[in-house]
């Protein structure tokens, strides 16, 4: 009745129920368990709320008209993000296998899903953990007083600042040249900047002794790196409500303008950002719930988490903009005050005949009596609205706006240390699941020893991770993170995505699906989940990623750079990318997503030579 | 006479005030910031504060050259604006008619600064002498530098915690082989007992033998 592709012999390579109730009774099995369910909890909303909810989430919100974005994001939760967590983690559950090992058991055709799954957690693995490592270098430098980036070096004969520094600003200058001494160019690689190199190593040496008994370690882990993101943003939302402008910047937080909800790229936004948000297609979901108990209620599950990531994204967004107002007050403080003083100056009036509340009519007045030295002057102008809309989202929320207002605050190096062991935990967290999606499948798929130990597991991926990232250490190294952000965590994941419902309910087969969910939790699944999985969340996943590749197509490939010789400096200046940057692009985005096909239609193809082979040699 | 001996010591001072004029080449325009930097507890300028800071720019000119009397008559004044910013000259003690050249001027500033701007209880950016640039506090760089301590400190215990690991798990695997022997002769007397007793027990459920790939290829 329901449309089945034909799928012959999968009776056979999935447990059946009594496999599954025998196993758990036993406890047989070497495969690895959780400790408790709160481990399990903890480690996928770690998984699930990573640096994207501080620093993208808030950005897409106010961007995208304000309280009304939560509209199309909570109605995308529900009829997207949520259906795909509850797929991920029945059928994860249903078959116990990782990624690789679940698609192979689905149908053995279906392979390439998990091969592309463990890719796309390899791609994004190596830049995400650079991002961790430049969080590292802040953090070992919040250590001392006053804070590194809160003044400009002198230049040689000490009578001024650096130019590079006084155009731009201190936190720019120590982000862009002290951190990470950027080249003009992705071209211009500019040898290896040892600093990144040696946070690189710290990075992933945490992350393999963190994971270095797989689960029985990161499980322990999770208990901090989940957590403390939570009590930090606590801490942040009381310091940030106390601070001067912060209401400010939450009204422009929530402001909501209706007249964004028509745009299609809000709606497109809200439902890339929910996808993104939940970690979907990297494989580590399946990972994890495969260590579960047989009647888990993963239902229940799925619809916890998406709570939490929601209210999540918005409890960070809050904090965020507190902190954002507090800066843009500051500056457009500062603006006035500068102002004031350049006209007291020339007009030789008493200091405190212009104060802020009258500057204005002040100004007007002076412009009016005398207004070719007001033009000589050079007055800027202040704007609030401008200010709060500067640089907030990804490595410019964090390592220029935050870190600017952090040197606003009394006590700042105990700030910066909290900030950015916040940021680090959240990372940490999410890099659990990464690099369950990677193991894993290479374990599954033969390419590590099977004989080997976890330990010796772990300690060769990330020692192998850790050479191919030294990649992102060179000058150019922040481009390389923004294009790799750009192509390998957007296209394949949608395409992986779409591939799995598409495997799970019409290969797989949503009766058989249907009744495992009873199996499993007692119930089966009502007519919203049907609905969803059969056609509602496939469809908008299907149509994010055509609007998506449409509009990449027609854009010409630009990328923003730090040149202190162009003639925008301090404003990143926009360049094309060099013309073989495109071949770069497929292998990115083009070979995860294309590798479902290709490896399908490899198997087909040896399956049918091995039919005429064998017709030929038994009619002999 | 006495009128004559009023002209006689108003002159020099009259002959020195034509000297300062704004924008004068040997000159140097001073600007204050008091209510900028002091806010609640500004002091209000007046003669005062006038006669004291051509006091303290003598006191600069005579440290810096060491012999010279300057007095506070060496210092002219001219073009007060309500602002609180004036220009002033320096005439030599030697001839009040001649000015001091404005580089010596400078380098005498430069020298006392500090003890200028604390006398007025400003700062270098609230008691501003145009033309001459401050010298910035160079910022302080430790050595070695604080971060490196931290990453030592983190990939030190990093470290020891991947050995930690490494040694309890080798430890347990020991542990877990010894048990297995012991466990073995134990078994077998068991076994030798069930077969004796004519009791047979359930096998485990041995996954080992359930492969991944259970489909023949065709």
């Amino acid at each position: 009745m329901r449309l089945v592709l034909p799928n012959p012999g999968l009776e056979d390579r999935i447990p059946s129920y009594e496999d599954l109730d025998r196993m758990e009774k036993e406890e047989a099995g070497d495969r690895p368990k959780w400790d408790n369910k709160a481990q399990y909890i903890l480690t996928c909303v770690g998984f699930c709320i990573g640096i994207g909810n501080v620093w993208r989430f808030p950005y897409l919100c106010q961007s995208h008209g304000g309280g009304a974005f939560l509209i199309p994001y909570v109605i995308l939760l529900v009829l997207e993000g949520m259906p795909l967590l509850l797929l991920e983690f029945a059928i994860g559950q249903r078959l116990r296998k990782g990624s690789v090992g679940v698609w192979r058991a689905i149908s053995p055709y279906l392979t390439g899903v998990g091969v592309a799954s463990m890719l796309v957690s390899l791609l994004i693995g190596l830049y995400y953990n650079t991002l961790i490592a430049w969080i590292l270098w802040y953090l070992f430098n919040s250590f001392q007083s006053p804070l590194p980036w809160a003044q400009c070096p002198l230049n040689d004969n000490g009578t001024g600042f650096v130019p590079e520094c006084q155009r731009s600003s201190a936190v720019d200058y120590y982000f862009y040249r002290v951190t990470l001494n950027s080249s003009a160019s992705i071209v211009d690689s500019g040898g290896i900047h040892w600093p990144i190199v040696l946070c690189l190593l710290a990075a992933w040496t945490v992350m393999c002794v963190c994971y270095i008994r797989g689960i029985g370690t990161s499980g322990k882990a999770v208990y901090v790196t989940a957590i403390l993101p939570y009590i930090v943003l606590a801490i942040f939302l009381i310091r940030g409500l106390t601070l001067k402008g912060a209401l400010s910047g939450i009204k422009f937080l929530f402001t909501p303008d209706v007249d964004e909800l028509m745009k299609p790229t809000t709606w497109l936004d809200a439902g890339a950002q929910v996808f993104y948000a939940f970690s979907l297609a990297w494989g580590g979901l399946i990972s994890f719930s495969s260590y579960n108990p047989v009647h888990n209620n993963c239902m229940q599950d799925a619809v916890i988490l998406s709570a939490i990531t929601g209210l999540t994204s918005i409890y960070a967004a809050t904090v965020t903009y507190t902190i954002i107002g507090f800066r843009a007050t500051e500056k457009y403080d500062s603006c006035i005050s500068d102002n004031i003083m350049t006209l007291l100056n020339a007009f030789e009036l008493p200091e405190d005949s212009i104060s802020t509340s009258n500057y204005d009519a002040a100004f007007n007045h002076l412009n009016s009596s005398s207004p070719d030295i007001i033009l000589a002057l050079d007055i800027k102008i202040c704007d609030l609205q401008t200010l709060l809309s500067e640089g907030v989202e990804g490595t410019g929320l964090a390592f220029i706006v935050f870190t600017e207002a952090i040197t606003q605050m009394p006590g700042s190096p105990a700030w910066s240390v909290l900030f950015f062991i916040m940021l680090l935990c959240l990372g940490i967290s999410t890099l659990f699941g990464n690099i369950e999606g990677v193991v894993v499948p290479l374990k599954d798929l033969n390419m590590l020893p099977q004989k080997w130990p976890q330990e010796a597991l772990t300690g060769v991926t990330c020692a192998v991770a850790f050479v191919i990232s030294l990649l992102f250490a060179q000058h150019s190294g922040i481009y390389w993170v923004t294009l790799f952000d750009n192509f390998a965590g957007s296209v394949p994941l949608l395409t992986i995505g779409f591939f799995e419902m598409i495997a799970v309910v019409y290969i797989y087969g949503i009766d058989r699906f249907n009744e495992d969910l009873e199996f499993m939790v007692g119930y089966k699944p009502s007519i919203f989940w049907q609905v969803t999985w059969r056609f509602i969340s496939p469809l908008i996943v299907l149509v994010i990623l055509v609007f998506y590749l449409v509009t990449q197509v027609q854009e010409e490939l630009t990328y923003l750079v730090w040149d202190p010789n162009s003639e925008e400096f301090p404003t990143l200046a926009s360049v094309p990318y060099p013309s073989w940057i495109n071949a770069l692009i497929f292998l990115l985005a083009g070979v995860p997503s294309l590798a479902v096909p290709v490896y399908a239609l490899c198997r087909m193809s040896q399956n049918s030579n091995i039919i005429a082979y064998k017709v030929i040699h038994f009619r002999v | 006479m006495l009128e004559k001996i009023l002209v006689l010591l108003c002159l020099p001072s009259a002959l020195a005030q034509h000297l300062c004029t704004p924008g004068a080449s040997d000159g140097y325009k001073v600007r204050l910031s008091i209510k900028t930097a002091l806010g609640d507890q500004a002091y209000v300028w007046n003669e005062n504060e006038m006669f004291l800071f051509r006091a303290t720019l003598a006191f600069a000119m005579r440290t810096h050259f060491n012999g010279q009397m300057y007095n506070v008559s060496n210092i002219v004044v001219c073009d007060e604006t309500p602002r609180v910013s004036f220009w002033f000259v320096v005439t030599s003690p030697l001839d009040t008619s001649t000015l001091v050249d404005r580089k010596d001027v400078e380098e005498a500033v430069r020298k006392s600064r500090n003890r200028i701007n604390s006398a007025f209880l400003l700062t270098d950016k609230t008691l501003e002498f145009i033309g001459i640039a401050p010298t910035l506090a160079a910022p302080v760089y430790p050595d070695p530098p604080p971060w490196l301590i931290v990453f030592g400190v983190v990939m030190g215990a990093v470290g020891a915690g991947i050995i930690i690991l490494l040694v309890t798990s080798v430890l347990q695997k020991k542990r877990k082989k010894n048990e297995k022997s012991e466990g073995e002769d134990d078994e077998e007397d068991t076994r030798v007992k069930t077969v004796e007793n004519g009791t047979a027990s359930d096998g485990v459920y041995n996954m080992s033998f359930s492969d991944d790939e259970r489909f023949t290829k065709m």
